[in-house]
């Protein structure tokens, strides 16, 4: 990184949304501007937005509403209609491993976009980050970000803002195992703990844990959340759907 | 000092930062050159300020020169893990972390604290190393839903409010 870049004003807001804190920072010049304040309060609305149209931990969320039968997905909010869409071509598109429909406790298999929706609303809110002169941004929905700048700002040379993106190494505890330089793109993790929460395999119709995690990067973060959700699931199947349907995206298993 | 479970260790990669921070040195810093002297690359040797010495380990990338840089210490919130809650501090020196301490470990059976012995000088000590690759944000799956995630990133957004 240039001198020049690397002394450029950085700044971060922290909020929750989604009960996750949710940072986004700006670096260039103009980030204590009103006009940043602005668009960075966009940013967190447009998640909240999508947290209470989506969110399955809120028993009034159009989702929930949806699957109670008080709302048809006509009466929805549009973007409810498209996650379903996208849902389903993802679904195609990975040959199946990754899947909207997830069991409840019951074991019944119920409609669940969690699986996309972070990513994919990270991904919108820093699209209105990216009208900034000279700024560019960052939004981190806990290891699902995206990373967008002004038109004018190059992807390479001295004037490129570039972001070190550390992947945590789960091996080894505080070290970063790789980093992903990106000037415009995504990134996304997906993976599970040693207890806790477990991803389910539509395939083979089961939660899966099992240690590591799959970091998918490339351009827009929705399709690198499906994709590393799809991968970390999926066996063989999933990584030649990988390989063969999203040559603009990379994989890294840990 | 506390000890912290080992497995909490393989899980954890990064620490856990409190919303509020302190200048180690007096009042003396703005905060806009505060601001100004974490994104410059640092010096490394000035402003250790007092109580925070730099540890060994931190890096010291770019230019040399003064950066005038306050050391500040950032506490973390407390995170609730599946282990106890956890809680760490962090020292930040000219935009790079060089010190890290555990306030606050899962206090549970006598296992935990034999395996605690070692952790926490590991701990302190590479999550020191892991700042020395210069990293902008961090990414990860690991006990995303307990915000898990947020401790080292928590340490970059600190560092930059």
């Amino acid at each position: 990184m240039s001198a020049a870049v690397a002394a450029l004003p950085r700044r971060a807001w922290v909020d929750e949304v989604m009960g996750i804190p949710m940072s986004i920072h700006l670096r260039g010049p103009g980030v204590d501007a009103p006009e940043a304040a602005v668009a960075v309060a966009a940013a967190f609305d447009s998640l909240r937005d999508m947290d209470r149209i989506f969110s399955t931990w809120r028993e009034d969320s159009e989702v929930m509403r949806l699957r109670r039968g008080e709302l048809t997905i006509e009466q929805c909010d549009p973007l409810v209609a498209e996650a379903l869409e996208i849902g389903s071509e993802a679904a195609r598109v990975t040959g199946g491993a990754f899947t909207m429909l997830l069991p409840d406790d019951a074991g019944d298999l119920l409609l669940d976009p969690t699986g996309l929706v972070k990513g994919w609303a990270v991904g919108r809110a820093a699209t209105l980050l990216a009208d900034l002169p000279g700024v560019s941004a960052c939004v981190n929905g806990a290891g699902d970000l995206a990373v967008v700048a002004h038109e004018d700002l190059p992807d390479t040379g001295p004037g490129a803002i570039t972001w070190r993106i550390g992947i945590e190494d789960l091996a080894d505890p505080s070290r970063t195992a790789e980093v992903v330089a990106l000037t415009r793109g995504a990134v996304a993790t997906s993976g599970t703990t040693a207890r806790g929460a477990h991803l389910y395999d539509p395939a083979g119709r089961r939660m899966v844990g099992r240690p590591g995690s799959t970091t998918v990067h490339g351009p827009h973060l929705l399709w690198a959340d499906i994709w590393a959700t799809a991968l970390f699931v999926g066996g063989r199947g999933a990584r030649e759907a990988f390989a063969s349907r999203a040559p603009a995206y990379a994989r890294i298993e840990l | 000092m506390r000890r912290i479970a080992l497995w909490v260790m393989s899980t954890l990669t990064l620490l856990v930062l409190l919303f509020s921070y302190h200048t180690s040195l007096g009042g003396s810093t703005t905060v806009a050159s505060s601001i100004e002297a974490l994104n410059n690359a640092p010096a490394g040797s000035s402003g250790t300020g007092s109580g925070t010495a730099s540890s060994g380990t931190s890096s010291t990338k770019g230019t040399s020169g003064s950066s005038g840089s306050a050391s500040k210490t950032f506490s973390g919130s407390t995170v609730q893990t599946a282990y106890g809650p956890v809680q760490v501090q962090i020292t930040v020196s000219g935009g790079q972390i060089t010190k890290s301490e555990v306030l606050q470990v899962p206090w549970g059976n006598g296992r935990d604290q034999q395996i605690n012995s070692r952790a926490v000088p590991i701990l302190n000590s590479e999550a020191v190393q892991s700042q020395s690759a210069n990293i902008d944000m961090v990414s990860g799956a690991s006990y995303t839903s307990n915000g898990y995630i947020g401790s080292l990133q928590s340490a970059i957004d600190q560092a930059n409010l």
